[in-house]
């Protein structure tokens, strides 16, 4: 292991020189987690996730995290985590579509205890028949357990938002956990160019003491934490305690904003921003996305593309704003269920302009043929509506 | 602990609760105070909300008025009727959910291992029997499989208490319960033996009916965690709400037991922990 000098954050996030890099997406994680100054990792085999936590493995071999185990399921994992990260620790962790669901019991838990973890989710399908192949079906299940989640379009964005994460999650006004998601295989398994800042820089070291809740080490005051268990209480006492402390969970992740425009440069991206037709799109939905736009240019339609880049929060005005002279508004996503078109709907006004399509499962790519097809077919529809057909 | 750190500022003595103020002048951190003690000074658990004649609450207040080092201990608990407790015991203590008690003890022992490398920190898990023995077994043996450095002690009370009295796997055989309606079916599981296949260094089991055996039970258990490996105790805590017998009875009941021969002190103490013990009385001797 070569040593490595603790950098600020801004530099080492924004201004130390990056060199250009060929690598997986499973290596782009590594490559954050061994910048991040994480002191514990704990693993548990899922496909696509495996890889990656090879590769965080091999990085406590070298000396870049201080402990490390595989433990004996995703639940487990997950409760391990919370335990190392009340204790004072920087912990990261990553699972995939079924062991997401298996660990999903923890995940408010994280959130509830005001908790800075990192989890990578490799994104897949989750029911029957069996399935390995890419589908990102649990982010729509996870909307609402309280974690800041950002959904990676290729491994330059896993990287990043991965060291990242760490720097949102632990700011004293959020300290939430971010889950950083990606399309299994098609960003973990497939390489890619990912420009890398310097090997010998890292994170400064998690500070528990900046934690706007105790950390549980018979260090930090009070001794005794709460004086009455909320559960005995009348309905009322505990209903406001619980309500007041959702309310602060919500109120950090509408907090997170701030610091997430600062580090991702906005909770979304446009391009085009002018066209009349605007696809909404995350993860890799977004790159077959820039393929369907080239594909539409080439027959003369301009189209726009917005990338939103972090799911919770939801960048509701930004997207107000980016779609308001639109007529068209396409959500392609890897999924069955639609939840990136229900959360595009729930955001904007006139949303009968919303198309929630198309939706690829099962574990194809998605064929920007298809968004092609989907837009045209959307402008058909209106033009014989419009001609009273 | 930094010794100062629970004491109060100047200028707020009079805003905090009494209890508080009683725990900083009498409290048990730092004096290895021990069962023998008990009523000479402010113990770690407050008032509780336990029922009349609990069984759990005898042996939760006879098991923290042993640890060895209360200052530097933190608790684990999982749901139920202890979990009811903890929130008023003056040790940092954690509840998330229900099963999860030793993987989440893992995580923290070792990150406080990472944090304070020249200063033990006992992680004790207390849970019920339905936490360690049914919901949590996978990952209460697993912890000892990866010879996690944690003490585990299971509230025996034979039942589901805090949701009404089902059925737990701790419950014995032929006795009628919720979710039990003609009784249950197959024995009371023996974690005891689970525990020393599994390989736990130390292993007891007791009650609050002989409060000597199990702080020496608690104390062994703690220290060896330390050096040797994981360790368990199990605590008979019966329950007068569920098994229906008067709170005076809880005691009575438990030496009945033994009588009988339904319940049996036992302990277990791997080579490589008595090697241990003998060497802690050596220095102890000298």
């Amino acid at each position: 292991m070569s040593r490595q000098q603790i950098a600020d954050p801004q530099h080492l996030l924004f201004e130390a020189p990056r060199h250009q890099s060929f690598i997986t997406g499973s290596e782009a994680v590594a490559e954050a987690v061994k910048r991040a100054n994480v002191d514990m990792a704990i693993a548990y085999p899922i496909t696509p996730q495996s890889e990656s936590m090879h590769l965080v493995g091999e990085l406590y071999e070298q000396g870049y995290i201080k402990d490390f185990y595989r433990a004996e399921n995703e639940f487990a994992v997950m409760a391990a985590i919370h335990g190392a990260s009340l204790g004072g620790g920087r912990v990261f962790t990553a699972t995939s579509g079924p062991g997401t669901l298996r660990a999903m019991e923890m995940f408010p838990v994280w959130a509830g205890a005001r908790q800075p973890i990192v989890c990578a989710f490799m994104c897949r399908g989750v029911s029957l028949p069996p399935s390995i192949q890419p589908e990102n079906i649990e982010m729509g299940m996870l909307l609402d357990t309280g974690m800041l989640m950002l959904h990676a379009e290729d491994g330059q964005d896993f990287h990043d938002m991965i060291l990242k994460g760490f720097v949102v999650a632990e700011q004293p006004d959020v300290h939430l956990p971010v889950g950083v998601f990606v399309d299994g295989f098609f960003a973990t398994h497939t390489k890619d160019r990912v420009m890398l800042p310097p090997a010998d820089l890292k994170l400064p070291p998690y500070d528990p003491r900046s934690a706007p809740v105790p950390t549980f080490d018979m260090e930090t005051p009070p001794m005794r934490v709460t004086r009455d268990p909320l559960l005995n209480k009348s309905n009322f006492i505990s209903g406001s305690a619980n309500a007041s402390w959702h309310q602060e969970i919500l109120a950090a992740a509408e907090r997170s904003r701030r610091h997430l425009r600062k580090c991702l440069g906005g909770l979304l991206e446009v391009q085009n921003p002018g066209a009349k037709i605007m696809i909404v799109a995350s993860g890799t939905a977004v790159s077959q996305s820039r393929e369907a736009l080239r594909l539409l240019r080439a027959e003369g339609m301009e189209v726009g593309l917005i990338k939103i880049k972090s799911i919770r929060p939801f960048p509701e005005a930004e997207l107000a704003e980016a779609t308001d002279h639109a007529d068209l508004i396409v959500v392609p996503e890897f999924n069955a269920g639609g939840w990136l078109g229900r959360e595009v709907k729930a955001a904007l006004d006139n949303n009968r302009r919303v198309i929630s399509a198309p939706r690829i499962f099962g574990g194809m790519s998605m064929p920007p043929g298809l968004i092609v097809e989907t837009i045209k077919g959307a402008m058909g529809t209106k033009k014989r509506t419009a001609a009273g057909v | 602990m930094n010794k100062p750190i629970f004491q109060i500022s100047p200028g707020f003595e009079e805003i905090m609760p009494p209890e508080y103020r009683d725990l900083v002048a009498n409290g048990p951190y730092g004096k290895g105070f021990g069962v023998g003690d008990l009523g000479a000074y402010k113990e770690l658990v407050e008032e509780h909300p336990l029922c009349a004649g609990c069984g759990l609450a005898l042996s939760i207040r006879l098991a923290l008025a042993s640890l060895p080092n209360p200052e530097d201990t933190v608790v684990v608990g999982s749901t139920g009727c202890s979990s009811l407790v903890f929130p008023q015991v003056a040790l940092h203590n954690i509840h998330s959910l229900f099963g999860n008690q030793n993987a989440v003890a893992s995580g923290l022992k070792r990150a406080l291992k990472l944090r304070f490398p020249d200063k033990e920190k006992d992680v004790v898990v207390i849970a019920g029997d339905g936490a360690t023995a049914d919901i949590g077994l996978d990952m209460v043996m697993q912890s000892w499989f990866r010879r996690e450095r944690i003490t585990t002690i299971m509230l025996d009370n034979e039942a589901y208490a805090n949701t009404g009295g089902q059925e737990s796997g701790m419950s014995r055989q032929g006795t009628v319960l919720n979710m039990a309606p003609t009784g249950k079916k197959f024995p009371k599981a023996s974690i005891p033996e689970v525990a020393q296949a599994a390989g736990c260094a130390y292993v007891a089991a007791t009650s609050p009916a002989h409060p000597k055996k199990l702080e020496k039970a608690v104390r062994r258990a703690v220290l060896i965690a330390r050096e040797v490996g994981p360790t368990y105790i199990q605590l008979l805590s019966p329950c007068p709400t569920n098994y229906k017998f008067k709170p005076h009875e809880t005691i009575p009941l438990i030496k009945q037991r033994e009588k009988e021969g339904t319940f049996q002190n036992q302990e277990y103490i791997s080579e490589e922990a008595q090697r241990f013990l003998d060497s802690l009385e050596e220095a102890r001797k000298k």
